[in-house]
């Protein structure tokens, strides 16, 4: 149990739920806002991370290009996956987007020349290689910490990761509250007046596709320094899922929701890797893991059952249509 | 070459297709996309083979009591948790993430109970039926002829019986339904009975072609008879049909060497996405579905 009066382990968890937020405001600023029902973040994560880290070792970029170049790609990708989908009916437009982010998954894992394939990023330059994408990171992340006087590298990406969260939730709250931002809840709410009233419904919807997508990209960048090593295996659907039950157990069309409920979700997946007391304790270490995941579907479950508006959300604004 | 695809492809589609009639239903039915669905598949494979290794009861029987097994557990996940959501009108995102955490309990409960390893039913893997130049394993063999059965056996119970009738008029239109003075709990009960011997039945089947399952298949299996689902029109049961022939014919096929080259066959999976979201660009509502606002 002493794990749990490590710093070190807080930190991780920390980390985790700052990534968390990134990822899951992607689909706040899709769902929260706009309406749209992204079933695939977690394939517009993969792209993030696979392009940073393709542009690091193969192309030889530095970083701080190669970062921005991958949100980029993960928003281009956004539109890409928009064009020919956002006009179906919501439901179609949630399984056509699992689908895309099971292709991703699905590309990565056998484009051995392309990605490294299943063994993961350590096979980027060829089997055997041991590619590595997250030299410069370190050395930033040292950098920062001698500035700040931080030995502990974990408590760096801590602030970093924190501060880059923070950063874009402000200015999504700010995009909220701006002209556009209301446009986007009035589709939300009503798309045939809105598209009455002569905005380019279509136009709005691909925007914050794109802008959730990059989010995840981001994220997907984040993640990818914060382990320094990835494989397709990371982008399972489940993540996507992951990101919806913070969504909600945050409250759905509230933007500081989102880090409230990254947080609780951290929480609850970290603490319950110590369950120890009975009934728990005659389970081994692999068993414990599906009750893990057990406990994690009960709580979507019961949150849709007893409280669809999140814990800081508004009955009046959203519930769970 | 060509004929032997197809057959298999045949295998492939009339699995997809009998899950997919499920989803749809019950999408049609109460506006449930059933994300448990691969998980009930599972569990179906799971009940058949405590059946049919553990128990050492015949093939046949071991499919029959997975059927039954997957309709009873379908029934009950009704009365806990649907009857009670619908009661509390939550909407269709809330159930669908109600759906998430199904397919996740459902499929960790199989992981506590059978473990990660791979599994086979216990019949002859190696006997082989060679018509003409097509070969067919035992298990596709019995796979073509028990989805024909099961097939038509549900086109006619749609089709021609009166519960079929009520529950396609349900679909189409339920305010007008209820109007007309239909029993919608019984029809709710049916629906969720159909949809786990489906479920049952093509967990059975699919675990029977793939020679070995484990507790993740389902799932694999549960996006491309989305993908059949969406490709036939959400809620059109007959589209749910074609669209998983369509597919499993679609995905096989593709790997021809007639076909340009063909594509390589670790991309089978990529072509059945391919295929539905060309489908949905030429035609938004699916194959089967009726042309709707919003």
């Amino acid at each position: 149990m002493n794990v749990l009066s490590s710093g070190e382990f807080w930190a991780f968890v920390g980390v985790m739920a700052g990534i968390y937020t990134l990822f899951t405001l992607g689909l706040q600023v899709q769902f929260g806002l706009a309406g749209l029902l992204n079933f695939g973040q977690v394939g517009f994560m993969a792209i993030g991370a696979y392009t940073m880290a393709i542009l690091v070792t193969k192309v030889g970029w530095s970083m701080w290009l190669a970062a921005p170049l991958a949100v980029g790609a993960a928003a281009l990708a956004g539109v890409l996956v928009g064009l020919p989908t956002l006009r179906l009916r919501g439901d179609y437009f949630a399984i056509v987007t699992i689908a895309f982010s099971e292709i991703v998954r699905w590309v990565a894992t056998n484009e051995d020349g392309l990605t490294g394939g299943s063994q993961g990023t350590i096979n980027l330059t060829g089997q055997g290689t041991a590619a590595q994408y997250n030299g410069q990171w370190e050395r930033f992340q040292r950098w920062v910490g001698a500035q700040l006087h931080i030995a502990d590298k974990d408590v760096v990406m801590l602030l970093l990761v924190w501060s880059a969260a923070l950063l874009l939730l402000w200015l999504t709250a700010r995009l909220a509250r701006t002209p556009w931002g209301r446009v986007l809840r009035a589709i939300r709410e009503d798309e045939e007046a809105t598209s009455s009233l002569g905005k380019h419904v279509f136009v709005y919807r691909l925007q914050a596709l794109a802008i959730g997508a990059g989010m995840a990209g981001l994220a997907g960048c984040v993640y990818a320094w914060q382990f320094s090593f990835f494989s397709p295996d990371d982008f399972q659907p489940l993540i996507t899922f992951f990101g919806w039950m913070i969504l909600i157990l945050g409250g759905v069309g509230r933007v500081w929701a989102v880090p409230v409920g990254a947080a609780v979700f951290g929480f609850l997946f970290a603490a319950t890797r110590f369950f120890d007391f009975a009934p728990f304790s005659y389970l081994d270490s692999a068993d414990r893991a599906y009750v893990r995941l057990m406990v994690i579907g009960l709580v979507i479950i019961g949150l849709v059952v007893f409280r669809p508006q999140g814990l800081l959300g508004r009955r009046d604004e959203m519930v769970l249509e | 070459m060509f004929t032997q695809l197809l057959v298999n492809g045949l295998v492939t589609g009339s699995v997809y297709a009998i899950a997919a009639v499920g989803v749809s239903l019950v999408y049609g039915i109460l506006r449930l996309v059933n994300f448990a669905y691969g998980d009930m598949m599972t569990f179906g494979a799971f009940a058949g083979y405590f059946a049919n290794a553990t128990l050492g009861l015949p093939m046949l029987v071991s499919a029959a009591f997975a059927m039954i097994a997957a309709a009873l557990l379908s029934v009950a996940l009704d009365v806990v948790l649907w009857r009670p959501l619908r009661l509390r009108r939550a909407g269709f995102m809330g159930l669908f993430l109600a759906s998430i955490g199904v397919a996740l309990v459902l499929r960790q409960a199989i992981l506590l109970v059978w473990g990660p390893q791979p599994r086979a039913f216990e019949i002859n893997q190696f006997k082989v039926y060679v018509l003409g130049d097509v070969r067919l394993s035992l298990a596709q063999a019995a796979t073509i002829v028990s989805a024909t059965i099961a097939i038509l056996a549900i086109g006619l119970f749609l089709s021609r019986s009166s519960t079929g009738r009520v529950m396609r008029a349900m679909s189409d239109d339920r305010a007008l339904a209820q109007l007309s003075g239909i029993d919608v709990n019984r029809v709710i009960v049916v629906t969720w009975v159909i949809s786990g011997v489906t479920a049952g039945l093509a967990g059975v089947l699919a675990g029977l072609v793939q020679s070995t399952f484990d507790p993740n298949f389902g799932f694999q299996l549960l996006l491309p008879v989305f993908a059949a689902v969406v490709l036939g029109g959400i809620g059109s049961a007959y589209g749910a049909l074609a669209g998983g022939l369509v597919l499993g014919v679609a995905t096989e096929l593709s790997t021809w060497e007639g076909f340009a080259g063909g594509v390589d066959p670790v991309y089978k999976p990529v072509v059945a996405f391919v295929v539905l979201i060309i489908a949905l660009m030429l035609r938004p509502q699916g194959l089967f579905g009726k042309a709707r606002t919003v």
